[in-house]
């Protein structure tokens, strides 16, 4: 697979599981050609609905599919999807359980020049907390295609995160992600990096250049935020002493806060998080954000340095 | 079943009332005034007009009720258990710890619920997806809402009608209980909606309009809606909050407060 947007790759999957499975209907809000579910729409019209720029219909009408029988994936952007559409997600989807698939898509600083009001940092937090919702946040476009593959095969809601850049393949054509299971990118034993979404390609830059120095990364893609594999995050705690967390999100609430809860409850662990530091983005290229709001692999390192001096 | 007339509708009704007063008596907590309203809408959709089996509740042709006005289900679970979803007993655990009968209705709890609703402006998108379910797998089940006079004041409601209409949706039958109070007191004054027909109309709907406590009124209305293609339709049922217990009538204050042990008998005095 060549390097693209996990949104496009979002795409292509649901044009293969539209032709796999006849029960897969999409749901957009004026956002086609934005979440790539403009691909489904050309191949299947009759399967694709256009709820126009109307959120909260847009996920209800998904809930009412789903309870016929249907499996909806509804797109727009993480911001809206999570915000505008809050509590239709909450009563509509995740209390009915109903098989309602969220794919989100614009999500993070990486919307880049449209600024704050469309970058969605607090998405991953607001989705964890709902009971019933299962949260992907894919690192690359194959691990985006066979995410959206498990998401139509499991029952229930789930919220697939999404990303507008283009961003490098990282995993070999025939990997299958797997629900719930973290997976170990790069060994090391001086720290784990536990990141997700494109934060996990700049963690594995960050062991390359940390081996260079003596330090010796781990690094684990933790693409399911819920439920989240505890056991390999006890087990990096227990084998490193040492962990940072990196994510394209606030770090209240995301994955930071969940990795946070495991450590204080089962394995009280020094743990430093890389993300949006309690604040609002703003415009600017998608890599002059990631720069100025401290989301680069250089400041996954010096999270290292800083877990290091804390390790005992 | 046989088709019931309209004077067995009628002894339904009045069932369906003192289910709903010993419902709330005996969990002291609840919503009589938009029950009561409503009691003649349900009980013609559940007893009359819904190809329903309350044997195959998940049956995938049945015809569908969605009671977006969810803080009404003390009529929509008496007419589930009168029709014979589950035991009338359990009527007497609503609103209690382990109930399968909640506040609001849970379509994982009680039988026969199509949609988890309680959150008011939901209903009728569920609706629309059902509906659109039900053209793309060409079915010709018909799904049946019934809204409060003042949830349409949420927005959700107009999003979905617009869609309705978008999608041509006349397997779409809307009920709009239009008993004219809301909680801090008359819609009129609270937030008008009005007018109610001529926003409807504009959103691309057929209207009716109705007394919303005649048997035959209501049954003429769904037959005409079911004539109207390519549309869905709205049916503006004119009713009496507290309908059928004179002290609750048209009082604002009946909304969301069960009546005491003696209210309730004196309301089921008045149900014979």
């Amino acid at each position: 697979m060549e390097n693209m947007a996990t949104r496009d790759a979002y795409g292509k999957a649901l044009v293969l599981l539209g032709a796999e499975n006849p029960d897969v209907v999409v749901l957009d809000a004026d956002l086609a050609k934005s979440t790539k579910t403009i691909d489904f729409l050309k191949i299947y019209p009759e399967r694709f609905f256009d709820m126009g720029i109307a959120e909260q219909n847009l996920i209800g009408t998904a809930a009412g599919l789903a309870a016929a029988g249907k499996i909806p994936f509804a797109s727009t952007f993480a911001i809206f999807a999570t915000g505008r559409a809050f509590e239709q997600i909450r009563n509509s989807v995740a209390y009915t359980k109903l098989n309602v698939k969220i794919a989100a898509s614009h999500a993070g600083l990486t919307v880049g020049e449209d600024g704050a009001s469309h970058q969605a940092v607090l998405d991953i937090a607001i989705m964890r907390a709902l009971p019933n919702m299962t949260v992907i946040v894919p690192a690359d476009p194959v691990e985006t295609m066979t995410a959206v593959f498990a998401a139509a095969a499991m029952k229930g809601p789930v919220y697939i995160r999404l990303g507008r850049p283009v961003v490098p393949v990282l995993f070999p054509d025939d990997y299958e992600f797997k629900v719930g299971k973290a997976v170990t990118l790069r060994e090391g034993k001086d720290v784990a990096i536990l990141a997700c979404g494109i934060m996990t390609a700049e963690s594995l830059k960050a062991a390359g250049e940390l081996e260079k120095e003596g330090i010796s990364a781990r690094v684990l893609n933790m693409s399911t935020i819920k439920p989240l594999d505890k056991e390999a995050i006890i087990k990096a705690a227990r084998e490193t002493g040492a962990l940072v967390t990196a994510e394209e999100h606030s770090i209240i609430g995301g994955l930071g806060g969940a990795v946070a809860e495991v450590l204080a409850e089962n394995a009280p662990t020094p743990l430093e998080r890389v993300g949006v530091k309690d604040t609002f983005g703003e415009s600017g290229k998608p890599q002059e954000l990631l720069v100025k709001y401290g989301l680069t692999a250089k400041d996954i390192k010096e999270a290292v340095y800083r877990v290091l001096k804390r390790k005992a | 079943m046989d088709k019931p007339d309209v004077q067995q509708l009628e002894g339904m009704a009045k069932q369906i009332r003192r289910d709903i007063i010993r419902m709330l008596v005996e969990s002291a907590s609840g919503h009589p005034g938009g029950s009561l309203s409503a009691v003649e809408i349900v009980t013609a959709l559940y007893f009359q007009e819904m190809r329903i089996d309350s044997a195959n509740p998940r049956w995938p042709d049945r015809d569908r009720f969605i009671l977006s006005k969810g803080h009404a289900a003390p009529v929509l679970f008496s007419a589930l258990a009168e029709r014979g979803y589950f035991p009338k007993e359990e009527l007497l655990t609503f609103r209690k710890i382990n109930s399968r009968l909640q506040g609001h209705p849970d379509m994982n709890k009680a039988p026969g619920v199509e949609m988890s609703t309680g959150s008011l402006g939901q209903g009728m998108s569920a609706a629309v997806g059902m509906a659109l379910a039900g053209k793309l797998d060409k079915k010709d089940y018909r799904i049946f809402v019934l809204l409060g006079d003042g949830e349409v004041e949420e927005g959700q409601v107009w999003e979905a009608a617009m869609a309705a209409a978008q999608y041509k949706l006349d397997n779409i039958t809307a009920f709009l209980d239009d008993n004219g109070l809301q909680i801090d007191g008359p819609c009129a004054e609270v937030m008008s909606a009005e007018p109610l027909d001529e926003k409807f109309k504009a959103f691309g709907w057929h209207v009716e309009k109705i007394n919303g406590h005649s048997f035959p009124e209501i049954a003429e209305a769904i037959a005409r809606a079911k004539k109207i293609k390519g549309k869905p339709t709205m049916i503006i049922a004119k009713t009496v909050k507290g309908k059928g217990v004179s002290y609750m009538e048209n009082q604002v204050g009946w909304h969301g407060n069960a009546p005491s042990r003696e209210q309730g008998e004196q309301a089921l005095a008045e149900l014979v």
